[in-house]
């Protein structure tokens, strides 16, 4: 942030420090509503008549608002791939898939053959693995950032709509190893379609979290969203976020002032796809167990809807796409369809519509607000530019 | 005379065509020297050669003592050869710092968990890095912009700060691709005084491709003519403006059909 003032004290352009002014606010924003949201859950809820109880309940469930958190978390991840590097994933339920699975493994009773416990929350006496959630949430991070350099050392070298062709697959294969992987020469590995539940509790000093323990968990995933945004912003504006931006504008110009395309690409792809385990390992102990079936395309088609809406590149858009993108699917359109159908007496099958609304929306956006609803302040530059006749272009051509 | 860069006998075939062919060529340390020559001449395929982009279908780059002819274009950057573009590429919805600091890219060293966390080393790094790009602005003269968005800067500035970016790299040879393409006469003239600025100051060996001819005469040392991928000629610019062959392959047709 030093950067930003002094540039603004030297050039006196404000740009650089109003947009450091605005992350704080963000950032204050950010806490304020969680905590909030928190006390609101916590203390006021309880105290509030029924009739306004039921509604909370039934539009915005505590439990609604912690898989949104899973999906911010996620859908932060695919931002650095996507928002920052410029690189088009369409398979990004892979690392989610992945890490979901290092969850299953490394904190459930799984593997029976085996009695290893560390900082666990489950009694010595039962077998399997079983780390702290605190640790596999890196683990679980660590392995997906393995995998994306796996995966990205071969895909990385094609260029755009190519590499989404390939990612794409990615994003099919890895989901379908999960659900055949019951049998691979005997090793059951994966459980198939039953999947591995359940996972271990969360453990905070003092205290096990059940899965019903909405606000501790909300807490737990604000906290590793918190970390997420902290991470998106800091790499930003570091060495490695300037090269990412670089390829993201020009990869020729950017490998001819000595950025190396590829280590840089795969760095992007690893860190995003550590977020996108962190996001994976959060879901599982979010609904208790890891199910092969879930991890679809859609998911990942979700997540990239989730970037583009909420604003490629800028944390805080993407954090508010995906808040409402989760919304909408896990309860809003539900919720919708229900007072629907009661008030008129239908029978439409709202949810049912969800990828209309999605697929809707992204043409909306597309055609009349290119830069997503938050966005990041260089990209309305150029989109707009048009709008306004006192920005004059240095012809570059 | 030290030799800051070497092609020997360079060669490049695209399919059947031969776009450069077996063309050698000095760069003297310290020296200014100009690559001319029409249109489809070779001049930019030569230039890219230099640079890594493409791969010579047969001969070798010297860098020194080096031979670079193998290198990924990104390492020949970071070795010190660095170059501007014909049509300016700049990361235009980057400042002009930010810009300015890409191009250290090689010679910083922060890793993801030392940004993440800001150590002391990395802060230190991304002050001095700061600083130097703020000289370097200063240096091309516009020190002023360098919070603006690169897009954003006048055509003239953003030749400059493509100056600076490549200055960045601690080049020991500097490439300037058409550098006055699209400027006055006037700007031309301000600009053959800031290539010898960037020169002895910077102590760099400067490598020019040129269409206007006037910026080419007053500042080259020497310069090498190409036409149809062969060099035609070699001297001073004297030697040059004389040149049968050149006059007819080049100068001559000069004023009828000038790009």
């Amino acid at each position: 942030m030093s950067m930003t003032k002094k540039v603004a004290s030297t050039s006196g352009k404000s740009k650089p420090a109003r947009q450091s002014a605005s992350q704080r606010k963000w950032a204050v924003g950010f806490i304020v509503a969680a905590v909030g949201i928190w006390i609101f859950y916590t203390y006021i809820m309880t105290h509030l008549p029924d009739g306004m109880q039921t509604i909370v309940q039934n539009w915005f469930p505590p439990t609604a608002l912690n898989e949104a958190m899973v999906w911010v978390i996620a859908a932060l991840g695919l931002n650095i791939v996507v928002g920052y590097a410029g690189l088009l994933d369409l398979g990004f339920v892979a690392f989610w898939a992945i890490g979901g699975y290092a969850a299953g493994w490394f904190m459930s009773s799984f593997f029976r053959q085996v009695n290893f416990h560390l900082l666990s929350t489950s009694p010595k006496a039962v077998p399997g693995i079983h780390i702290s959630f605190w640790g596999v949430i890196f683990i679980g991070g660590l392995i997906c950032a393995f995998f994306g350099l796996i995966i990205g050392a071969p895909t990385l070298r094609l260029k755009s709509d190519y590499l989404a062709l390939v990612t794409l697959g990615f994003g099919e294969i890895i989901p379908q190893f999960f659900v055949n992987g019951s049998n691979i020469g005997g090793l059951n590995l994966t459980n198939g379609t039953q999947g591995i539940s359940p996972v271990d509790n969360i453990g905070v000093p003092g205290r096990s979290l059940s899965p019903f323990d909405f606000s501790w968990k909300f807490f737990i995933f604000v906290l590793l969203t918190a970390f997420m945004v902290f991470m998106s912003l800091r790499l930003r504006t570091g060495r490695l976020g300037r090269a990412w931006l670089a390829i993201r504008e020009d990869e020729l110009a950017a490998s001819m002032m000595g950025v190396p395309l590829m280590r840089t690409k795969l760095s992007a792809y690893a860190v995003g796809a550590f977020s996108g385990g962190v996001g994976g390992v959060a879901y599982a102990t979010h609904v208790g167990g890891v199910f092969a079936d879930r991890f679809n395309f859609s998911i990942s088609i979700i997540l990239l809807a989730m970037v583009v809406l909420g604003g490629m590149g800028n944390v805080w858009g993407v954090m508010v796409g995906a808040l409402l993108l989760a919304w909408i699917n896990s309860t809003g359109l539900p919720a919708f369809g229900d007072l629907v159908n009661n008030t008129f007496h239908t029978q439409i099958n709202f949810p049912s519509y969800n990828f209309l609304l999605f697929g809707g929306s992204l043409v909306l956006m597309m055609l009349f607000r290119r830069e997503g609803l938050i966005p990041e302040s260089r990209l309305k530059a150029i989109l707009h530019e048009n709008d306004d006749p006192s920005i004059n272009v240095g012809g570059g051509e | 005379m030290s030799v800051a860069l070497r092609a020997e006998n360079i060669t490049v075939r695209f399919g059947g065509l031969v776009a450069v062919n077996s063309v050698s060529f000095d760069i003297p340390t310290g020296k200014i020297v100009s690559l001319i020559g029409p249109n489809g001449a070779g001049k930019t395929t030569f230039f890219n050669v230099l640079t890594g982009l493409y791969k010579p279908t047969s001969g070798n780059v010297l860098f020194g003592e080096e031979d670079i002819t193998a290198r990924p274009p990104h390492k020949i950057a970071a070795s010190g050869l660095a170059r501007t573009f014909q049509n300016i590429r700049l990361f235009g919805l980057m400042t002009a710092e930010e810009n300015v600091m890409v191009a250290m890219h090689s010679h910083l060293k922060a890793g993801i968990l030392a940004t993440i966390f800001r150590t002391p080393g990395q802060r230190r790094e991304e002050r001095e890095s700061r600083e130097t790009a703020r000289e370097l602005l200063n240096f091309v003269g516009i020190g002023k912009w360098a919070g603006e968005y690169a897009r954003n800067l006048s055509y003239g500035d953003q030749r400059r700060l493509e100056v600076a970016r490549a200055l960045a790299l601690k080049p020991k040879v500097l490439l300037l691709d058409e550098p006055t393409a699209g400027m006055n006469p006037q700007e031309s003239l301000t600009f053959i005084d800031f290539v010898y600025k960037v020169r002895d100051e910077q102590k760099v060996s400067i490598l020019l491709i040129e269409h206007d001819m006037s910026v080419v005469m007053s500042v080259s040392e020497r310069i090498t003519v190409l036409d149809q991928g062969e060099k035609i000629a070699e001297g001073t610019p004297a030697d040059i403006k004389s040149n049968q062959r050149v006059i007819e392959a080049y100068l001559g047709k000069a004023k009828g059909e000038k790009a």
